[in-house]
């Protein structure tokens, strides 16, 4: 029982507990400083500096960097998130119908779109849609492609986000709007679905930060120099200049937006923490 | 007793295999108040919430102005605009104004216009003295001028009949006097109230009639002075006796399984 012999002689031999901490924290900060220097000092910064950070090649991107490429992101961006949205409620409500063949169909949904990788999806809305449908245009043209894409993918989790919501309101709610004289649908509409929506504001606003990334897919479906969003005008300009700038510029462009929506989402996190009834 | 406004007959319920209303009859009369008592598990909520359907009797017939509501092809929806419900957690809408809660049911259910919406909405918060309440949020408001809130909301719909679910047992002790005060405002108007409580002293102040329910049966029916205060059954004089002196009670065998069985 070394556990006693501890407790009788506390101090007798060996660092203190304050001792051992101190020790273990000084080695933390000691390998995170070893493999900062060692890495700073064998990357070749001027090579990289020579083909990511050329400042001519990066003034010439401005403006059409932002007013092309960075305007038909969020554009793409948005139109796929609104329809996602649109189609992922109405697979939330199917999934959390009565009617039995709407549940299943919308668990299929939910499972194939989600499983599988927004490129396929892309492929599939570029390719197999014009197929099977010949001689119809998809309204708006690449836009309406993009957001068709984009939205089968997000539809696919925010069902689910949003099936949570739903299920995350008080069941108290529903029988407090049923007794008032509501109908299922009303009280759905009127009570229950705009409180779901302040509950799942946090993971709705993530997943429109994975769909500012995931447009980038858009040039799969092929489009037009004026259709061209912030990956492919980046790597299209890499190509002309056969320098990698433009990339490094692009990337900054998405993180221009992401880094604030990501503040955005930990601060609605902390103040629906703090409203929890 | 005037012409009955609710009537109950032959009533049960059943959680799958546990039934928890054993064959109710009862009737209440036009501007009656009810006050229905029992221990914990007697089904005394599960009868309430029958009353306007939140919970489908499975079998037997209610009826409230005279429309069946066990009547499956009845307008439920319609119907339940006449009774007013007040439930034990105040069950308002946390993402509204105290005022938006009174007039969007009025709006969406009754069609009412936004100007004569608001002014019932102000008039009922009047009545619960809450008027200075009205742009305030719900969570921002005490347990019991939440339930006062509650109440207009229920009012603001124009009910014939209010049913009334434990409505002061999620309170803090201070708070539950303003509630019954609305409560007894009520009763004194002439609403028909069918409650829920174990607030005694209320029972036997503003009740009409005091029903006794235990295991899901009516065990005893009359006067609060014959119920409260003179009761024929043994039930019925060890439950009061529990309830009015909880510190003298003993432990006995059984009482493990009631508490498990919950509020039914």
């Amino acid at each position: 029982m070394t556990d006693t012999d501890v407790q009788v002689q506390p101090r007798k031999k060996g660092l203190t507990r304050r001792q051992k901490r101190r020790l273990s924290r000084g080695a933390q900060y000691a390998v995170f400083a070893a493999a900062v220097i060692a890495f700073a000092l064998s990357a070749d910064w001027g090579r990289l500096q020579n083909q990511f950070a050329q400042v001519d090649i990066a003034q010439r991107m401005f403006p059409e960097v932002i007013t092309l490429a960075l305007k038909n992101t969020v554009l793409y961006t948005l139109s796929g998130f609104v329809f996602g949205l649109v189609l992922g409620m109405v697979v939330a409500l199917m999934r959390l119908s009565s009617v039995g063949p709407y549940r299943w169909l919308a668990g299929v949904y939910i499972e194939i779109f989600r499983g599988l990788p927004a490129l396929l999806i892309f492929i599939f809305v570029g390719v197999a849609v014009p197929l099977a449908f010949p001689g119809t245009q998809i309204v708006g043209g690449t836009y309406g492609k993009v957001a068709l894409a984009l939205g089968l993918v997000s539809a696919a989790y925010m069902a689910e986000t949003i099936r949570a919501g739903i299920q995350a309101v008080p069941k108290g709610q529903m029988e407090a709007a049923r007794s008032l004289g509501f109908s299922p649908a009303r009280a759905m509409v009127s009570i229950i679905v705009p409180q779901a929506f302040r509950i799942i504001l946090p993971p709705l606003t993530n997943e429109l930060v994975l769909l500012f990334k995931d447009s980038s897919l858009v040039l799969f479906l092929g489009v037009t120099l004026q259709e061209r969003e912030l990956s492919k005008y980046g790597n299209d300009l890499a190509s002309t200049t056969a320098n990698s700038t433009p990339i490094l510029v692009a990337g900054l462009c998405y993180l221009l937006v992401t880094i604030p929506l990501g503040f955005v989402v930990r601060r609605m996190e902390s103040r629906s923490q703090e409203a929890i009834r | 007793m005037s012409r009955p406004e609710i009537v109950i007959r032959d009533l049960h319920k059943s959680f799958g295999a546990n039934e928890v209303l054993r064959g109710i009859d009862l009737e209440i009369g036009q501007g009656e108040v009810v006050c229905v008592i029992g221990p914990s598990g007697s089904g005394k909520s599960t009868l309430l919430r029958c009353v306007n359907l939140l919970e489908e009797p499975t079998k037997g017939q209610v009826f409230v102005g005279g429309t069946e509501l066990t009547d499956p092809d009845v307008d439920i929806d319609a119907v339940r605009r006449r009774i007013g419900m007040v439930f034990q957690q105040f069950n308002l809408f946390p993402h509204l104004t105290v005022t938006e809660n009174l007039t969007l049911p009025q709006r969406r259910v009754l069609r009412r216009d936004k100007a004569s919406a608001a002014r019932i909405a102000a008039e009922n918060l009047e009545r619960v003295g809450l008027a200075e309440k009205a742009d305030a949020h719900p969570s921002s408001l005490s347990g019991g001028q939440q339930q006062r809130v509650a109440i207009a909301r229920a009012l603001a719909m124009g009910p014939e009949v209010m049913l009334f679910d434990e409505p002061t047992s999620a309170l803090d002790p201070e708070l539950v006097g303003d509630v019954l005060a609305v409560m007894r405002m009520l009763a004194r108007e002439g609403m028909t109230m069918m409650v829920v409580t174990h607030e005694m002293t209320f029972a036997r102040e503003v009740a009409d009639r005091v029903v006794f329910m235990d295991g899901g049966v009516v065990v005893e029916d009359g006067a609060p002075d014959q119920v409260i205060g003179a009761p024929s059954h043994e039930r019925t004089r060890h439950f009061l006796s529990r309830l009015l002196d909880p510190a003298m009670a003993e432990v006995e065998e059984g009482t493990g399984d009631r508490a498990s069985e919950g509020e039914g």
